[in-house]
Formats: structure tokens, C-alpha cells, sequence
């Protein structure tokens, strides 16, 4: 465990060198709020005020929540497990005494938080001082909401995974993984809260364990899904988490068994 | 032999060297069908999947930023169109960060190639055209279905829209890469205006606030690449600070921003000094 532990400090800490890049980060961050919020607000203008459940405060709301959380979850994807399999470094991890699917995560658990930290909290002040923020009614919505935001990362950290994972068996992954990513900014509700969907498209998103990366930490935290429901979406994440670790685990067995890495 | 031993001699010129590069990479690319395959098809799916965002508003509103579907597909399909170009030619430019760090970029800077050819055509990703298919398709279909009788005028500039569309990205994303010179690790800094530039154009502009909408104008040129055109196609008026005349700026703003963005570009070179290597 202390091997982890020190994996994740050690990754946390390599980010905080990176201040231009974290500048950099924050700012085209507030941007893409700031043309969200526009967007967002608009429809709900155009609506009457409210969309489905939506006013103007909590659209804003969702949009910056939204953009705190890109960081964290990394909703561009990961390329680096899938280019470790390609030079063959992978084998090198494989041989470690720790667990494969472990190390990585520990990394993210790194990077996410300084994330979490670095260019989450930005957004948010940026959002409090242009269009305010709606805020939960319950003290409990806040303990709950930060449990979510751990298993969104988690459920977004495996999902990432298993599309990296497919390098074992296919030569070029950027086409899937530019794929991946675009499905997810939509069924994730990144993009547009999925409440707006059409029924037959919702259903589709709640089939999917998009919402648990987006969706449900931003409801939670944005007060819209009290505490009583908000333990059953933590339900669901941690059934999705469980999914989704026993197929990483599946994949990485049987591509570990068919890798083949030449030299040494 | 001694022709052809004698014609290899000779420097060759400019658009010879811009063929011969950009052949080879195309060569290469289509070479592997199934991988170039399964990148066109995402690629195009990507476009339609951001589309979805537009079509489930309109689906909710019917009107947004004074246009209907047809009409926002009109912009959408302009822009895409628009950015697929730039994309294609001068979409891994801002790739010079990692050059620069690798300390690659000296063997570009001594050949007797134009850096930025090299670098355009470096990275020649065809599966974009995979956007510009889809934004194409669209840009035609929704014209089309919004009942477009185009006068000469009209005809002239949904020809030359696209094309002044993708210089505008074209410049923004060569400012992009000048940027990097600066800003070895601050790439995502110029996400804000060439990914956040083609975000705003893709949507009716009337739908942002003056300050923004003023920002997307006159500073970024965003509004101008499909907004301001698909105003003057469909004959729709425009909002405050964009009246409909503006459709016809995207050429001389284009012109503007290269202009600026050349000089920041041989700014940017010059700065570079190398560490050896």
C-alpha cells in the first residue's frame, strides 16, 4: 500500500512543477465555460426560463461544474498505457511487484487530485463571480458529492483503460480513442445535461456508464439530486466500477498473454 | 541518365517541393486502408456527434439565436467545413512545442525547405478529410433544404466562405504554433482560441453576450467564418454588432490575421535559438 501511496505523491508533486501548463489549463478552461454557459443560458432563454428542469442558475452551474471536472476525469483520454504496449515497455510494467491496473491508478489518483485542486477550483470562482452558483440545501449533498467525484474518477479512469488496453490487439488506437472520447463528451452529459436528451437517447446514456463520470457528481454537487437519491447513483457508479474493473482485468490477462515483445 | 542526373542537380522550385512532400505523405497514409478507414469514419462521426448538442437544443426551443434547425445547420456545417481545411493543413503546426523541446527542430530549420511547409506537411493527417466531408455534405444539404436561390452574389460568397473560413483557422492555428516559441509548456493556452474559436463558430452568434460576441469578432474572427455568411445566404437580419453586411468581412479579416499572424510566426523563429544538438 505504502508503494501506491508514494506512486500518487510522487505523481501529484511532478504536476505542480508544470505552472505554465496549469496557467495555460485555467484559462482556456474558463473560456470554454464562459462559451458554454453562453450557449446553455441561451436555450434556457429561448425556453421560457427553464428547459426540463433547468433554470439559468443551474445551468451555469452545471456548465462550470462541468469544466472543473474535465481536468480531473481527463475527458481527452490517456494515450500513455496504449503507447507503453506498442514500445513494449509494458512488459517492464507487467514484470513490477505491484499491480498493473494499481500503479496506473495510483498515477491518476495523482494527477486527478492536483487537477482537482489546480484546475477545478478556478472555474468555480470564476463561475461564482460571472453568474453565480446554485449550492446544495442539504450539508450532507457536500461529503456525498466529493464521494462522487472519487468514483466518477474511478469509473472514467477504467473506461480510459479498456480503450488503452485495446493496443494489445490493434495496431492504431487513436481512431478509438478520438471516438471514445466524443461519445463520452456527449452521454456523459459533459456537453448538455442528459435530462435534455430525447427519451430514446437517454435511455441509451443510462445504459452506458457515461453519466456516472459527469452527470451524477455535478447533480450531487449542484444540490438538483438530494442525498436520499444521491446513494442510489453512488449505487451505480460502484456497480459500473465493478464492471468495468472485471473487464480491465479480463483484458489485460488475456493481452498480457498474447503480447510478444522482441529485444530486451 | 545523364538528364535526369543533370535535372536532380537543379534546385527545385518551390510548389515541385510542396508537391513532393505532400505526395509522400498522402502515399504513406493511404497505404494502411484499414487503420485510414477506421480514422475517416471517426472523424466523421466525431463532427456529427457534436452536432447532437445543436439538434437537442433546437429539438427542445425551435428557435436558437434567431435560426432554426436548418438554419443552424447551415453554420455548422459552414464552420466544420471550414476548420476541416485548416485542420488538414496547418492543424499540427502547434506541434513545434515538442520540437522545440526534443531539440528536433534544427534539423527542420537547416534544410532548404520553408519551416512551415516542413511542418505542414509533417503531420498531414488525412483522415480529417473526414470532417471536411461531413461539413461539406451538410454545409450543401441544409443550404439546399433552407431553400437557397442564390442570386450571383449569394453564389460568390458560398464559394468563398469555406475558403476564407479556413484561412481564418488557417491563421489562428499557425498563431497557435508561433505562440509555442514563447510558451514551450503552455499548448492548451491556444486551445482557447482555435478549438474555442471553432466551438463559437459552429453556433449562432447571436446566441452570445455583446462582450463575448465583440471578442469573437474583432479580436478572434470567429462570427465571420459561418455566422455572418449563413446571415447573408438565408437572408436573416443580423444581431447588434453583427448586421448582416459583416457576412462579407471573412476575406479581408482572414487577410488581417495572416498578416499578424506572419509577423508573430518570424518572430517566433528568429527568438528560437537552438541548444546544440
Amino acid at each position: 500500500m505504502l508503494s501506491y501511496w508514494r506512486i500518487l505523491t510522487a505523481t501529484f508533486r511532478q504536476h505542480t512543477t508544470y505552472r505554465t501548463a496549469t496557467l495555460a489549463g485555467i484559462f482556456t478552461n474558463s473560456m470554454f465555460g464562459l462559451i458554454r454557459a453562453s450557449i446553455l443560458l441561451a436555450a434556457i432563454h429561448a425556453a421560457g426560463g427553464e428547459l426540463n428542469g433547468y433554470t439559468a442558475l443551474q445551468a451555469a452551474t452545471y456548465v462550470w461544474l462541468g469544466q472543473a471536472l474535465l481536468a480531473p476525469i481527463e475527458a481527452f483520454g490517456t494515450r500513455e498505457v496504449a503507447a507503453r504496449v506498442h514500445q513494449g515497455d509494458v512488459a517492464v510494467d507487467l514484470l513490477r511487484p505491484l499491480s498493473f491496473l494499481g500503479l496506473f491508478f495510483a498515477q491518476k489518483l495523482g494527477r486527478s487530485s492536483y487537477y482537482l485542486l489546480a484546475r477545478g477550483i478556478p472555474p468555480m470562482l470564476i463561475g461564482a463571480l460571472l453568474t453565480g452558483l446554485a449550492l446544495p440545501e442539504d450539508p450532507l449533498s457536500y461529503p456525498l458529492g466529493v464521494l462522487t467525484i472519487a468514483l466518477a474518477i474511478t469509473v472514467a479512469f477504467l473506461g480510459d483503460m479498456l480503450v488503452n488496453l485495446a493496443a494489445f490487439w490493434i495496431l492504431e488506437t487513436r481512431g478509438l480513442t478520438v471516438l471514445y472520447n466524443s461519445v463520452m463528451n456527449l452521454l456523459s452529459g459533459f456537453l448538455i445535461p442528459i435530462l435534455w436528451f430525447p427519451p430514446w437517447l437517454l435511455a441509451i446514456a443510462r445504459w452506458t456508464p457515461f453519466p456516472s463520470m459527469v452527470q451524477t457528481p455535478i447533480d450531487v454537487l449542484s444540490g438538483r439530486v438530494g442525498p436520499a437519491s444521491a446513494i442510489g447513483l453512488i449505487g451505480v457508479q460502484s456497480a459500473w466500477i465493478l464492471v468495468l474493473l472485471l473487464a480491465a482485468a479480463v483484458m489485460l490477462r488475456a493481452g498480457a498473454r498474447s503480447l510478444e515483445v522482441q529485444g530486451g | 541518365m545523364a538528364d535526369r542526373a543533370s535535372r536532380l542537380d537543379r534546385p527545385v522550385g518551390p510548389l515541385r517541393m510542396a508537391a513532393a512532400l505532400y505526395g509522400s505523405r498522402i502515399r504513406s497514409q493511404a497505404s494502411f486502408r484499414a487503420s485510414f478507414a477506421a480514422d475517416l469514419a471517426g472523424q466523421a462521426l466525431l463532427v456529427i456527434v457534436e452536432f447532437i448538442e445543436l439538434w437537442v437544443i433546437l429539438s427542445q426551443v425551435g428557435v436558437f439565436g434567431g435560426m432554426t434547425l436548418t438554419q443552424v445547420a447551415v453554420v455548422y456545417g459552414l464552420a466544420s467545413l471550414a476548420f476541416g481545411l485548416a485542420d488538414l493543413a496547418f492543424g499540427e503546426v502547434e506541434q513545434v512545442s515538442s520540437l522545440v523541446r526534443s531539440g528536433r527542430l534544427e534539423t527542420l530549420l537547416i534544410r532548404p525547405v520553408p519551416l512551415l511547409l516542413q511542418l505542414s506537411s509533417l503531420d498531414l493527417s488525412l483522415r480529417r478529410i473526414g470532417r471536411i466531408a461531413v461539413g461539406l455534405a451538410m454545409y450543401v444539404g441544409a443550404l439546399l433544404a433552407a431553400g437557397f436561390s442564390p442570386g450571383a452574389a449569394d453564389l460568390v460568397l458560398a464559394i468563398l466562405a469555406p475558403l476564407a473560413g479556413a484561412a481564418i483557422f488557417s491563421a489562428l492555428f499557425v498563431a497557435a504554433g508561433a505562440l509555442q516559441f514563447w510558451l514551450i509548456d503552455g499548448r492548451e493556452f491556444a486551445n482557447a482560441f482555435t478549438y474555442g474559436g471553432n466551438y463559437v463558430a459552429t453556433t449562432p452568434g447571436a446566441v452570445f453576450g455583446a462582450p463575448m460576441r465583440a471578442f469573437f469578432t474583432f479580436v478572434i474572427p470567429a462570427t465571420l467564418v459561418a455566422y455572418t455568411p449563413a446571415l447573408v445566404l438565408l437572408d436573416l437580419p443580423g444581431p447588434a454588432l453583427l448586421p448582416q453586411w459583416t457576412g462579407w468581412l471573412g476575406l479581408p479579416a482572414a487577410i488581417l490575421l495572416w498578416t499578424a499572424t506572419a509577423l508573430l510566426w518570424r518572430a517566433g523563429v528568429r527568438r528560437y535559438t537552438g541548444a546544440g544538438g
